[in-house]
């Protein structure tokens, strides 16, 4: 176990360290390629990882919306501790903003009831947080588990909302460029054709085309480029902020909280941050789900299972890193698409894969060094209450 | 006095952990509780540092009430405490939980904050040594050193040590003794809860004898020391 945690851990370490050593210039380099690529990803439709029962560019989508709702809830569960279970209850409140205030009561544009949605959600999570952050462990679990479900229920059940029949016609984005004339137009400032693969040979396959950037209801890439771009802006802003005092501080509240309080850290307070930064951002990946493609969302859109799965990503990535997470993420959304072709099997062949992960890494794929710190450390002590004193100086 | 406390009781549930318990630290002494394991020690620094509710009585610092006040607030005016046991955070180096006890500083990039890490360094070189190491590796003395090292770096008027001497070799209990007296001697109060009567009766200006929740005896340390009946029931085959 604990040598298959050592590889994939440290050849990452690796790649990080060797990548920090590089000059300025080859740093910028190297992330200008990978960025192209991950822009071009569901053109380029790499054989092997593309799917062919399902639209590539589809699969991609909804792989990046999952990594930001990973990353979302890392916050919550990797870098505050807060076993959160009902967050796919802040997925569905910033969905149901943006279809209400879109089209269902009003007739906004998707950008401006965007960042409406985003403290909607917001306020929902400090809503819910400031009486159930007082407990701790596995009452937060509970409660958050009875939100999801209320959230679906309430929706469900409520006209003013679309209740069972859900809200449908939610505006796309808006683009830049011609607007898309379906079915012949896709609009945009212009078009970029997408590769086909005959085995190894790659040749451009000039019927489908992606537009530059127009949002209808024909392609799924545009919507990937789009939520790409969030999702790289929000990694910036964890990244801003778990190198300041905040994170600094939900790092001590996870590892102890007594002691985080006697730190002089306001534990409670840092808590209901990060439940309402998590909050927000769950809210901002629904809000994204509810103008794309299909611009349909109904309470079955918003099951438990889906929170489950938002856990699973984290865990399965390694909690408290957000590459892990990320990862995570992507993963949990594409293996299901992957193995389309098993037909009915899928959900067991993932399910397989995810339990495989477990025993195989119960650290997740890339835990964070603080995780892996203290495993390392409980091992060491392990060690010593078996009797190996030789191998630890002691004082 | 720095520190009072009046009539201060508390409570799990029905049980009273301590009752009606009233002392006293002067600035710049050393005050000792001391006695046997459930006497309530610990609660009494956790209801001090704020972690605990108080169901009675008062709690004054620097002559201000502080009672009801949270934690965090309480290390801002200067009130700092090592916790029991492992208390250091585990998956954070020894640096790191260095800086996390200046937590509530606003100067950690200065050389005044440099000046008190390079102060924690020369009262445990070990920590220095073992700057980039995760706290949770360490053996429990090492450990025990940096949640006193940590309570320092927030530079408190008074430091709360929670039984410093847990768990440790002879030889090192004596030496982390002399550290708490060097800590003193650099005008820091220290209020010091022992189960190690003997040395902390040595150390301590005013001493504090706590049975099942209250306090039995109070003096100088000197004076309880020499007391037949603290002797028998503390001292008994102590070092």
């Amino acid at each position: 176990m604990m040598a298959g945690m050592g590889s994939i851990s440290a050849r990452w370490d690796r790649v990080v360290d060797r990548y920090n050593a590089q000059p300025k210039i080859v740093k910028i380099l190297w992330v200008t390629l990978l960025l192209v690529i991950a822009y071009a990803m569901p053109l380029l439709r790499p054989p092997i990882i593309t799917t062919n029962s399902i639209d590539f560019g589809t699969v991609m989508f909804r792989v990046i919306a999952f990594a930001l709702v990973a990353l979302g809830l890392n916050i919550v569960i990797g870098y505050a501790g807060l076993l959160d279970l009902g967050y796919v209850g802040f997925y569905a409140v910033g969905a149901y903003t943006t279809a209400v205030l879109t089209v269902e009561h009003g007739s906004w544009p998707f950008f401006l009831a965007l960042p409406l949605a985003i403290v909607v959600t917001m306020i929902s999570g400090v809503i819910l947080g400031a009486p159930t952050l007082r407990v701790r462990g596995d009452y937060l679990a509970i409660v958050t588990l009875g939100f999801g479900e209320i959230i679906r229920i309430s929706v469900n059940n409520i006209e003013w909302v679309g209740a069972a029949a859900g809200i449908k016609n939610i505006p796309h984005p808006t683009g830049i460029g011609a607007k898309p004339e379906p079915p012949f137009k896709q609009g945009g400032l212009f078009e970029i054709p997408r590769l086909e693969w005959n085995g190894l040979v790659p040749s451009f396959d000039t019927e489908h085309k992606s537009a530059f950037l127009a949002f209808g209801s024909r392609d799924a890439v545009p919507y990937y480029w789009l939520i790409l771009t969030v999702l790289i802006l929000v990694l910036i802003g964890d990244r801003l902020v778990k190198a300041s005092r905040v994170g600094r501080a939900w790092e001590a509240t996870r590892e102890d909280e007594d002691a985080a309080e006697l730190m002089g850290v306001p534990t409670f307070k840092y808590k209901l941050m990060a439940f309402a930064l998590g909050a927000s951002i769950g809210g901002l990946s629904g809000s994204f789900y509810a103008s794309s493609q299909a611009g349909y969302i109904n309470p079955q859109s918003f099951p438990l299972l889906l929170s489950m799965l938002f856990v699973a990503a984290v865990i399965v990535g390694g909690s408290g890193n957000r590459w892990g997470a990320i990862a995570g993420g992507a993963l949990v959304a594409y293996l299901p698409e992957r193995f389309r072709d098993f037909a009915d099997y899928r959900l067991l062949v993932f399910g397989l894969a995810l339990t495989v992960l477990a025993v195989w890494r119960p650290e997740g794929l890339l835990p964070p060094r603080q995780t892996r710190r203290a495993k390392a450390a409980e091992a060491e002590i392990d060690a010593l209450e078996e009797g190996d004193l030789e191998e630890t100086p002691n004082v | 006095m720095l520190l009072e406390v009046q009539g201060l009781c508390v409570n799990y549930g029905h049980i009273e952990a301590i009752r009606d318990i009233t002392f006293g630290v002067e600035e710049g002494t050393v005050a000792t509780l001391i006695g046997a394991n459930g006497a309530g020690k610990t609660t009494t620094l956790k209801t001090i540092s704020g972690l605990r509710k108080v169901r009675a009585g008062q709690i004054l610092f620097d002559g201000k009430d502080i009672t009801q006040l949270p934690p965090y607030e309480r290390v801002l005016m200067g009130l700092s405490q090592s916790p029991e046991g492992r208390g250091v955070f585990p998956g954070m180096t020894v640096r790191e939980n260095l800086d996390m006890g200046a937590f509530v500083r606003k100067d950690v990039k200065t050389a005044a904050y440099q000046q008190d890490l390079d102060r924690v360094y020369d009262l445990f070189p070990r920590l220095k040594e073992r700057q980039g190491q995760a706290a949770g590796s360490m053996s429990g003395g090492e450990q025990q050193m940096l949640a006193i090292g940590r309570a320092l770096m927030a530079k408190p008027r008074l430091v709360l040590l929670d039984e410093p001497s847990m768990g440790l070799a002879p030889k090192l209990i004596q030496q982390i003794f002399s550290i708490i007296s060097e800590i003193n001697a650099q005008g820091t109060t220290v209020l010091l809860v022992e189960q190690n009567a003997a040395q902390a009766l040595k150390r301590a200006h005013t001493a504090h004898i706590l049975e099942t929740g209250e306090i039995v005896r109070s003096g100088t340390g000197h004076e309880l020391a020499g007391d037949d009946a603290v002797k028998a029931a503390y001292l008994g085959g102590d070092v």
